[in-house]
Formats: C-alpha cells, structure tokens, sequence
C-alpha cells in the first residue's frame, strides 16, 4: 500500500518535536564529566537546595492532596451554578506569569495587608522562609492535581456510590471501600503532576524567597554568577534525582494497575 | 406497605410531581413507562438516593422520608449491573454484610441458597469485568439480597440483556420473589415483561403517574390516551358518544353498552380487529369496508392499516393469513369488531 503525503508529515512534525524536546535534554545530560558531577554532589549547598525543593514540593503535593480531595470529589459529583466558574478560578494559577503569582502572594503576606500582620503577630513568615516557599508551590501546583483527581472521580460510576449506600455502608465508608480503591490512581497522578510543576517553578519563588535556595535558584544564581559550565552539574543532578523518583512512583501505580 | 404521598422531586432537567403510591407487602409491582418518564428518579427517591422536594415515603408505616440510604434497608439492582469493578463476585455480594449484623451461620446458609437459585458459584473469584451480561445482573441480584432487604428495587434489570439471558434473569427474579419476603418494585419499559412478572403496575409518563391497577386492568381498561397506546392499544381515536355508540369521524362504532357522557375516546386493540376479503355475516356488531394503505412485516405477524372513510385502522395477521387473503396495498377489504372489543374512556 502507498502511503499518502498525509501519513509523512505526521511522522516528520513528530520527529522534529522529539528532537526538540530530547535534544537540549541530552546534551544537558551529557556536558559535565562524571568528576565534575562528584564534585558537584559534595558540595553541601547543593545536597541542601535539591533536598529543599523535593520536600518543599511534596509537602505542596501534601497540601493539595488533603484540600483538594474533597473539592474534586464535590465538583466531580454535583451539579451547581457557578461550577464552570469555580472551575476557572481552579486553572487561573496555570495561567498567570510566575512572577506575578509571587508578587501577588506577597501583597498578601506582607506588611501592608491585614493577612500578613495576623501572620507577623503569630510568628509566621512567609518572606525568605520555606513557608514562603510551600505557599508559593502549592499556589502553581494544587489546579494539576484538582484537575487530575476530578477526572479521576468522574470516571468512577455515581451507581457504584448508589448501591453501596443502600448496601449500608455510610458515606464514608462507601469512600473508603469504593471511591477510594477506584480513584487513587488518578489521585497519585495528580499527586506527581503537582510535585512535578511545583519542583520546576522558579519565577514565583525567587520573588517570595531567594533564600533559602531551591534548587531552580541555585541553578539560576551559578549560571550568573560563574555561567553554563557550572549551572549544568546541578541542573544535571537535579533533573537526574527527579526523574528516578517520578519513574518510581509510576512502576509502583503501573505493577498495581495490573491487579485490577 | 410502602407508602408514597404528595411526592413532588425537582431536579435540574426533571420533575416528578403529586406522586401518590401505595405497594402491598410482598407485592410484585412494576413500574412502567417511556425512556425519560422518569421511572428511576421515583426509585432512587424511594431508596432516598435523590433529594425530594415535599412529599412523604413510608415503609411499614414507618416515615423514611428523611432516612439516609444505608438506614432505609431497601436494595437496588441497576440495569447496567453496577459491580464494584475492584471485587471478586464473593465480595461484591457479601459487601452489604459488612454493615449488618448477622450471623456467620445464617450468612453462609443465604449466600449458598443464593448461588443455587442463581447459579453463580462456579463465578465465585472472578472479577466483574471477566463475567457475561446475564452472569453480572445475576450477581447483583445476590449481592442485593444477602442483606434480606425489606423492598427491592430493580432498575430494568432485563433490558440490557440478550434475549437469552433475559429468560433464565426473568425466571431468576420469579423464583427469588416466591422464596423471598421481600417486596419487589420493578422499573422497566416493556409491557410484555411486566406483564409476565408483576400482579400490580403503574403507568409514569413525563414526571406524572397516569394509571396505577392490576396489570390486567391496566391492560384491558386504559384510562388515558397514553396508557392505551402504551399497551399496545394502537387504534385510539377522539369520539364524541350518544346512548350506546361512539362516533369517530362520522363513523359509527357499537359498542353494545350505555357509554358514560364524560368518555372522549375509543380503543380497540389491533389483535381484536378481523380482516376478510368478503363480507361475512357474523355475530359481530361492526362491520366496515375500507381500502388497505399499508402493510408492515413485523417478524411474526403483519400489521395492515385499512382506510375506512376517514378512519385508519391497524390490524394484525399472521403471515399464513397475509398469503391466504392476498392482501396488497390499494385493495378492497372488510373489518369487523365485536362491541365488547371496543374500549371507551
């Protein structure tokens, strides 16, 4: 069979977008000599930022993850005016330029706003502090997991929740018999899809804290200060240590996913 | 036994509205009427699965209107099986008995007599996905009854099965209501299925309960336009009556009987009307002649439509019969009826 023009230009635009993608990657990957990577791992503010940011993000995947449940599970299961509107407001973070998210949260937390004396009084800062710097995450992170888990709900047949009620199981034991054994799939996906768009976020932070340093700044800040050849090692690490823990947790949900 | 009183739901799309109901104890009763009457609205109300208006539910004159599901003790069976995809058929059936207390002696003695009236044990650590149709309604069954419900409710539970399946689930569900003391309320479409299963039945139709009686009543003394043609009364006209007949168009129909002044129309089943080529005389008291305008082959019979004036009839023959007269569209043909055929409302 001949193939038509049609066929060769979807392979041709998908090569060229792989390319794209997997190029800068790779030669990201493969500039710093193996010493200089040793090297670059010793180094203790390093170690310090890439831990940083991996538990800053998963305490903003934390966060989502006990708020957000319930509000996918209501916008997943009723039907009320205003929804589409609250639908919007869940994706504006997603939208708006990462350094306004910081300005914006700061006007908030600082000085000049009521919020942010309450804080003051309680202690709480939110400036150059990883509070600072969860709120920031959790901000750009949370639509991805709504998202995720609302569609993860919505899969699941509102009859199933139906049948077992009239079983005699309350709410929440239906929730945690049923709802919970079909959804946490799509729960642990938005649980990674948060972690990861919250442990690439740069923008938001370095305006809300600069120090501590997540990795991100650290990286930005060598580039500056001592350019490519040393921003590569971290980024290379960093890249690196997120990707085995995302690999990880999908081979967990995929070697699961063959039980049902 | 149950009780349904003023009930009036309003939903986004749909309402249900003056809903008055009343189910013996241990009663066979169905539920009928077109996809979107709003059939398993009603049900789920009763099983209190959908938020009610005003109105009141009671189930052994006990008021359940504000009962939330899992103290209602009423079970549901949906026509699309709604197994918990993540549960073996063991589990998915004994799921309920997590949440009664009942012994484990008489647990076991249920669920073995339910995997024998159903025949299911063979299925016993399958997944739902693995199992046919009538295999999963058969399970939902079970795993309704185990917790001995007082009502069950069944969401046309044969509709989306092959015709196959449908028998053994329809003989299924006779035999669990003989041996089982619990009321049964059916939801279904289909005339013919309910008047196999249930003694008692109700006509829903957009939201409003139009008839509700024994299922030969309903069958033979529709008393709405939409009941009748619902059952199959499918020569339904507007008449106006004097004395003893009714007249459709200027066309006179016996029908051997003091007709009530309030009556508007008449119906006449199409199995009730006879077509012949001659005019026999015979002892039925309307007798016309009109001119066949359509023949439509129905599989096992043939529904012929006779113009008489300005009247359509609809009748129907066996094939044998269709040969036998040679019926075509555009001949001449005579119809009769007997006065006792004929119903007015």
């Amino acid at each position: 069979m001949k193939r038509e023009p049609f066929f060769w230009i979807t392979i041709s635009c998908g090569v060229v977008i792989m390319a794209f993608i997997l190029l800068p990657l790779i030669q990201l990957m493969t500039s710093p000599s193996l010493g200089m990577l040793r090297e670059t791992i010793q180094d203790k503010d390093v170690v310090r930022s890439i831990w940083l940011s991996i538990y800053t993000a998963g305490l903003a995947a934390l966060i989502s993850f006990v708020f957000g449940t319930p509000l996918a599970y209501l916008l997943a299961r009723r039907e009320f005016s205003g929804k589409r509107f609250v639908e919007g407001i869940i994706d504006l973070p997603i939208a708006i330029p990462h350094p306004v998210v910081g300005i914006a949260i700061l006007s908030v937390a600082g000085k000049n706003h009521w919020i942010g004396q309450v804080f003051s009084e309680l202690g709480v800062r939110v400036m150059g502090s990883v509070t600072g710097i969860v709120t920031v995450l959790t901000f750009v992170g949370i639509p991805f997991y709504l998202n995720a888990a609302k569609t993860g709900f919505e899969s699941i047949s509102p009859r199933l929740e139906k049948v077992s009620r009239s079983l005699g199981a309350s709410m929440f034991s239906t929730f945690v018999r049923i709802t919970f054994p079909l959804a946490w799939r799509s729960m642990l996906i938005g649980i990674i899809m948060c972690c990861a768009r919250a442990i690439s976020e740069f923008g938001a932070v370095v305006i809300v804290a600069y120090h501590p340093m997540i990795a991100p700044v650290l990286i930005y800040e060598r580039f500056e200060a001592y350019g490519l050849r040393y921003s590569q090692p971290v980024a290379v690490w960093l890249v690196s240590i997120c990707l085995v823990l995302f690999l990880i947790l999908r081979i967990l949900t995929l070697r699961n996913a063959k039980e049902i | 036994m149950i009780e349904i009183r003023d009930l009036n739901i309003r939903l986004l799309d749909f309402t249900l509205s003056d809903i008055n109901l009343g189910i013996a104890e241990n009663e066979f009763f169905i539920l009928m009427g077109p996809t979107g009457a709003g059939k398993t609205v009603l049900m789920e109300a009763i099983a209190g699965l959908v938020p009610i208006k005003s109105g009141k539910i009671f189930i052994r004159e006990k008021d359940i209107t504000r009962l939330p599901p899992e103290k209602r003790d009423i079970s549901i069976v949906y026509q699309d099986y709604a197994l918990f995809p993540h549960l073996t058929v063991f589990e998915n059936i004994t799921y309920g008995l997590h949440f009664h207390r009942i012994d484990t002696a008489q647990a076991e003695e249920r669920l073995n007599r339910l995997f024998d009236v159903l025949n299911i044990s063979h299925l016993r650590e399958r997944l739902p996905a693995k199992l046919s149709g009538g295999e999963k309604q058969r399970v939902a069954l079970a795993r309704a009854l185990i917790v001995d419900p007082s009502v069950l409710l069944l969401d046309e539970p044969l509709s989306a099965l092959d015709p196959g399946f449908r028998e053994d689930v329809r003989n299924a569900l006779k035999t669990l209501h003989q041996s089982s003391s619990a009321t049964f309320l059916m939801v279904t479409h289909d005339f013919a299925e309910a008047l196999s299963l249930a003694e008692r039945a109700a006509v829903i139709n957009k939201g409003i309960i139009e008839q509700i009686g024994d299922m030969k009543e309903i069958f033979e003394k529709p008393n709405s336009p939409f009941v009748a043609d619902f059952v199959g009364m499918k020569n339904l006209f507007k008449s106006s009556s004097s004395g003893t007949h009714a007249m459709v168009s200027g066309l006179r129909i016996e029908t051997g009987r003091t007709i009530d002044p309030s009556s508007h129309y008449v119906a006449i089943r199409p199995e009730d009307i006879v077509i012949s080529r001659e005019n026999i005389s015979s002892s039925m008291r309307n007798n016309y002649s009109g001119i066949v305008t359509k023949i439509d082959n129905q599989g096992f019979y043939y529904e012929i439509d006779v113009r008489v004036k300005d009247v359509s009839f609809k009748g129907l023959i066996t094939k044998g019969a269709l040969i036998e007269l040679g019926l075509k569209e555009g001949i001449p043909v005579y119809i009769s009826f007997k006065a006792s055929a004929v119903h007015v409302f």
